[in-house]
């Protein structure tokens, strides 16, 4: 946090103190002799220029010295060489005062030891407008000034800067706490985001995950998920330009998951938990104001989807009898990882009597075939978002993860009789040329296996993708770091 | 009673980019010895349309040139931009849906 503007301490004795706290009140008069004994010693005082009283103070009063100098603790006594720190101690320890100091019998009355109290530079009430004070240069946007009689929720939906939901205004001191969440520098490129194709820097995701509602915490995760959708691999921008109802699916791995919050069980893609809904509308609200992706503009979506404000979730690891996703896509276990897929929204897949797994398939299958379009084959992608209930019939017949995905590939293997245009009544179809060939519903590895959701209920979900491969997206996986 | 406010100062978070408007060259007046770029995007049936604009364009005169994006899905690539640009007078993008 040290910059060039950072106050150099005096050489000598740096003391810094406050009258609120009792265990500096309590070491005033060991401050008062090491001062009137040494003319090297300096006092800072960060509430009171008449404390310690009978003692030549210096008033940090805007705590340039207390932020820039990290103290975290009053009393804390520095020694400074050449300008440079060399040793500190924080609280009351006599030992230690006397080491520092170089003085022998100090405060003798004194217990030897006494914890200290919490330095003003690091209140929780004004650490987020000190971070702004001496930290705000390396922000780089533009500031945006609301007028006095202005509400600023409504400026922001007048300025183009909302999905249609008020956000929380992206004030200097909200980004700053934002940046907190991640060690990389706010001026860091991540991507170039389309449609614009325009650098994303981390100050400018961190202000759109503020007005998402995100917590610092979260931060990391919508840096990755904006690493993982702007590339060509992914392409975000046929996501967002194309007429299908698609727009990126965020399923995270990992004990990060858990730490965060993040919901993998009831109400798995509802409403109701704040990193779920704010880390993907985070990622959607940074293709908008950053790529410039505006519905009506390049994203020419019929219909597009609900998920498309935010569908994020995180996979239920703990529960599941198999592999995680992230893992079966070559992630380490224990490893935080998001992988990005591009998806409609979820259906329900309903069967309460299989208590086998081979009739449970024969379900799965049933089902899947008619994604798109019962006569729509190897085009697209698609999550299978196995519920606990459901898993637990596999998990009890021994079932992996890829002998479920084998086992439904193998029933989805379909005579091209019954595909070709025209067939059972359906304009829509393949070419008559693949009469007589049997196609497969899937490409292989187009089935993407998850486990979530509540511990009740003989039900899954599946979410349908769009173009796939390099015609249109594979999807992506990504670490994250903080 | 005194009021006070307090302006709120927020932090851009768009591309902060001015548009450009860009002039429109002029329309020629006839297509006669141009040369008329044709880009197929790569959507289905496409070229059923673009193959009927080529049969009346050079009934008209035009020098017709076809070009094809590899899929529709993606923008064009920066080389089959340059291509079209330095070949031709006049291009006809075509979306079909």
């Amino acid at each position: 946090m040290n910059d060039v503007s950072a106050p150099v301490l005096p050489d000598g004795l740096v003391i810094v103190v406050k009258r609120e706290c009792e265990t500096c009140r309590m070491v005033a008069p060991v401050v008062e002799r090491l001062a009137s004994e040494r003319d090297d010693v300096t006092v800072y005082v960060q509430d009171d220029p008449n404390f310690p009283e009978g003692v030549d103070v210096v008033h940090d009063a805007d705590l340039a010295v207390s932020w820039h100098h990290e103290v975290e603790t009053v009393p804390t006594v520095i020694r400074v060489v050449g300008g440079v720190e060399v040793e500190r101690t924080v609280g009351w320890v006599r030992d230690e005062w006397e080491r520092v100091t170089a003085t022998t019998g100090l405060g003798p009355d004194l217990p030897s030891f006494r914890p200290g109290c919490g330095s003003m530079s690091v209140d929780p009430d004004l650490v987020d407008r000190l971070r702004v004070r001496f930290g705000g240069s390396v922000l780089g946007a533009r500031r945006v000034e609301v007028a006095d009689l202005e509400d600023e929720f409504e400026a922001m939906f007048d300025r183009g800067w909302t999905d249609g939901l008020p956000v929380v205004p992206p004030t200097g001191e909200r980004v700053m706490r934002m940046l907190t969440g991640t060690t990389r520098a706010p001026s860091d490129v991540i991507a170039v985001v389309p449609p614009d194709l325009v650098e994303v820097s981390v100050e400018k995701i961190a202000i759109n995950a503020v007005m998402a509602g995100c917590r610092p915490e979260y931060l990391p995760w919508v840096i990755a998920g904006i690493e993982a959708v702007c590339n060509d691999t992914f392409n975000i921008h046929g996501v967002l330009a194309t007429t299908m109802p698609v727009g990126p699916v965020i399923v995270c791995n990992g004990p990060g998951t858990r730490a965060i919050g993040m919901n993998s069980g009831m109400n798995v893609f509802g409403q109701g938990n704040r990193a779920n809904l704010t880390i993907g509308r985070a990622i959607q609200l940074v293709i908008r104001n950053v790529g410039g992706g505006r519905p009506g503009e390049v994203d020419r979506a019929t219909h597009g989807n609900p998920g498309k404000i935010s569908f994020c979730f995180a996979e239920d690891e703990i529960g599941s009898p198999w592999t995680s996703l992230a893992v079966s896509r070559g992630i380490d276990p224990d490893t935080d990882a998001l992988t990005v897929f591009p998806g409609e929204g979820p259906r329900c897949v309903v069967d309460q009597l299989a208590r086998d797994p081979e009739s449970l398939t024969n379900t799965f299958a049933a089902c899947l075939r008619t994604l798109h379009n019962p006569k729509s084959v190897l085009a697209f992608d698609v999550i299978v978002v196995m519920g606990p209930e459901h898993a637990r019939v596999y998990a009890d017949a021994g079932w992996d993860r890829e002998r479920v995905l084998e086992e439904l590939h193998a029933r989805l293997q379909i005579p091209g009789d019954d595909l070709v245009r025209g067939a059972h009544g359906i304009a829509e179809g393949v070419p008559e040329r693949l009469r007589g060939i049997t196609l497969p519903k899937f490409r292989p590895g187009g089935i993407l296996l998850v486990h979530a959701g509540g511990g009740a209920g003989l039900f899954s979900a599946i979410i349908g993708g769009w173009a796939n491969g390099e015609v249109g997206s594979h999807p992506v996986t990504k670490i994250v770091t903080k | 009673m005194t009021e006070t406010t307090n302006t709120t100062v927020l932090l851009d978070p768009t591309n902060e980019r001015r548009v450009a408007t860009m002039e429109r060259v002029g329309r020629p007046e006839s297509l006669r010895g141009l040369t008329v770029g044709l880009l197929d995007i790569s959507k289905a049936r496409g070229d059923v349309f673009i193959d009927r604009l080529e049969e009346r364009l050079s009934e008209m005169g035009a020098d017709v040139r076809r070009y094809k994006k590899p899929t529709f899905t993606k923008p064009a690539p920066v080389d089959l931009r340059h291509e079209i640009a330095t070949q031709c007078q006049v291009v006809i993008e075509a979306l079909a849906d």
